[in-house]
């Protein structure tokens, strides 16, 4: 059996003593889990080595980890991909981000994690009246918070967030991704004050940079930007929230910004997402940029003409594709995550080349043509 | 090689400096850039967050209307915006993945003749410098070697993430493009925390502190490992590190002064280009560390690799 070489950051908080490297070698099969790797040197060479564990078949979502600085379920990264992924031949194995560790490989999920999907009312919240027996819902209704019910509350999401890695306050893509398994259910009877909750609170949804460091840790395809996305598009289109963090004022200027001048005229952007250029809201946040704009404007980086007049303006038919499908009696939108890739032949994204295989990485949940 | 050029928005609006590197760069290059200049902005992510359809309809359009271009001769497109290629790798995705979705989308452009047929090629300049053109061509094309120059690499989040989508594999290392091509060019690459995270720029009208906390922190990172300067192949990112850095110091509470240089600012360099020519003067932050490599580097081919 071929001899792998894990990395593990052992760290007591109770002992006071700092963090510190230590490396096992484990001989194990290429298919077999950094886990397996975990537990056999915890059972063979350091039974004091912490890591949680349960049903070692990626649903409990209990092995959470980083391993070569990236967050994954321990027991569903084979070793072999793991050393392929590790550059120097080491396996490297951390315990997750944005979390306080409570030793070595274990991090407290209470104090952030389950804190923040408690602070989103993770029930139903039933919509009245309720019915005498079941709710009868159409299965298509159902079929889009299939993504957000894959969640296993690993964890692995939050701990790579970058938002929170700044501002700890922040809710979230675990709680929110919850969050919208309710919004887009519809036998919850409270989506507008869940909505209007998530979007005031200026720690919310409008806290995402859209960095997408939670759809590529999560190791069940659930995505939570995408359901912070779909949070969003609900709360603005759907219910006209606007919100004290200039969320819905900023979706909103952009678009307009786009449809008027077919490029971004940047200049237009801040000032509208405030309001514009005259609200009393603007206002702080234009004094406060005043030392950037002063920069740009002596550094010829942005001249006066460039940013008060309109260089551009859209082409007509760009101007016609806003019309037409802002008139649709309908928001349409193609979920892959729901109806998988068509595998008529090779997905292409941007490659190009004989020599490329790709595989489109999504987890269909359901074949459905029409979606 | 000719290709069909999408400059997108910032690179004509606030940062004027990216899209005139870029066409002198080319012109040293042998890239003919036909400027896609009826295409829309690609949305940034704001408008696919407003109204998917309408996202993914302009950009059908702008593939369109490149595709129209390849007919006539260009390879394929280019951008110069890693978030242009983000949004439009997604929209791509969505295109090239359902037929009945992509004829629906076909359905609105085709009242101006449009039609976008599955699988366009999109690159990012970072991309077709390293997949058509070639390190090693890049290398035999270097006058100015970067050496000594300690340049950090800030990917920024649209052109890394998430890895399927945007053909991330052990044959294309696209996340690792940044440090070849620097080294590629004679630099020394610094290695900091921030080079694969978020610029901040997304939120600054929504949470400002978030916003400038993280251009800060990876400005401050980059400091701390002694990096002269950063490259950015994302003029987004640019405004919130170049731009907004006096700000993002106020917040950190400490001086940065990091010079953030464009991708083709940083290539020209290594071609041979005065930094005035590439538009550096433009910058918020001076780049004071780079003019000053540049003065101090005596004659150009050979000299300084023998030395």
């Amino acid at each position: 059996m071929p001899e792998y070489v894990l990395r593990i950051r052992r760290y007591s908080p109770d002992t006071g003593a700092a963090a510190r490297w230590q490396d096992f070698t484990v001989d194990l099969e290429p298919h077999q889990s950094v886990l397996d790797g975990l537990l056999q040197i915890r059972d063979r060479q350091d039974g004091s080595v912490g890591i949680r564990s349960s049903c070692q078949a990626a649903i409990c979502g209990s092995c959470g980890v980083r391993i070569n600085g990236r967050p994954h379920l321990a027991c569903h990264t084979h070793l072999e991909s793991a050393l392929g992924t590790s550059g120097d031949g080491i396996i490297t194995v951390e315990p997750m981000g944005n979390m306080p560790v409570l030793k070595d490989l274990i991090v407290d999920m209470d104090a952030v994690h389950w804190k923040k999907i408690k602070r989103v009312t993770p029930w139903l919240v039933n919509s009245e009246p309720v019915p005498e027996r079941e709710y009868v819902v159409p299965a298509q209704s159902m079929l889009d918070i299939t993504q957000s019910m894959a969640c296993i509350q690993c964890g692995c999401c939050v701990s790579d967030c970058l938002s929170m890695e700044v501002d700890p306050l922040f809710i979230g893509p675990a709680a929110l991704a919850k969050a919208y398994r309710f919004v887009g259910d519809p036998r919850d009877g409270e989506h507008p004050a869940r909505l209007k909750d998530l979007a005031q609170d200026p720690h919310g949804m409008y806290d995402c940079t859209h960095c997408f460091n939670c759809i590529e840790a999560c190791p069940k395809g659930v995505a939570p930007m995408n359901q912070i996305m779909r949070l969003r598009r609900i709360a603005s289109a759907d219910y006209g929230i606007e919100d004290d963090n200039n969320g819905y004022r900023h979706e909103h200027a952009f678009v307009r910004n786009i449809e008027r001048n077919g490029l971004l005229h940047e200049a237009d952007l801040l000032p509208d997402s405030y309001g514009g250029k005259f609200h009393p809201r603007a206002v702080p946040a234009l004094v406060g940029s005043l030392p950037a704009i002063v920069k740009a404007l002596m550094r010829r980086k942005v001249t006066l003409g460039k940013a008060l007049g309109h260089p551009h303006k859209a082409p007509d038919d760009v101007k016609r594709i806003f019309k037409v499908v802002h008139q649709r009696p309908e928001r349409r939108e193609l979920n892959l995550y729901v109806t998988g890739t068509e595998d008529e032949d090779e997905p292409t994204y941007a490659r190009g080349g004989p020599t490329d295989g790709s595989s489109a990485g999504h987890t269909p949940a359901e074949r459905s043509p029409n979606a | 090689m000719k290709v069909a050029y999408w400059p997108g928005c910032v690179s004509r609006g606030f940062t004027p400096e990216l899209h005139g590197s870029m066409a002198k760069v080319a012109e040293i290059l042998g890239l003919e850039l036909v400027e896609l200049d009826r295409a829309s902005c690609c949305g940034a992510g704001v408008i696919a967050e407003h109204n998917q359809e309408l996202a993914d309809t302009l950009n059908a359009r702008t593939f369109a209307l490149a595709q129209n271009e390849m007919e006539s001769g260009a390879s394929l497109m280019m951008n110069i915006c890693s978030t242009c290629q983000g949004a439009q790798s997604e929209c791509q995705e969505r295109l090239d993945a359902n037929s009945p979705y992509r004829e629906h989308i076909n359905s609105t452009l085709a009242e101006e003749g449009l039609e976008y047929r599955r699988g366009i090629v999109n690159k990012h300049f970072l991309w077709l410098l390293v997949e058509e053109i070639g390190l090693e061509e890049i290398k035999r094309r270097v006058q100015r070697p970067l050496t000594d120059l300690r340049v950090g690499p800030f990917y920024g989040c649209y052109i890394v993430r998430p890895t399927d989508r945007l053909g991330i594999d052990a044959q294309h290392p696209r996340d690792a493009y940044l440090h070849q091509l620097i080294e590629a060019l004679g630099g020394t690459v610094v290695d900091y925390a921030g080079q694969y995270k978020c610029c901040g720029f997304p939120v600054i009208t929504m949470n400002r502190e978030t916003s400038l906390k993280q251009a800060g922190r990876h400005l401050g990172d980059a400091i701390d490992a002694n990096a002269d300067c950063l490259v950015t192949p994302c003029p987004l990112c640019h405004l919130n590190l170049d731009l907004q850095q006096p700000l993002a110091e106020r917040v950190v509470g400490r001086p940065l002064g990091m010079p953030v240089l464009h991708l083709p600012q940083l290539v020209g360099l290594a071609l041979g280009l005065e930094p005035r020519e590439l538009g550096m003067s433009k910058h918020v932050v001076k780049p004071t560390a780079v003019i000053d490599w540049s003065t101090s580097v005596v004659g150009g081919i050979g000299t300084t690799r023998a030395a």
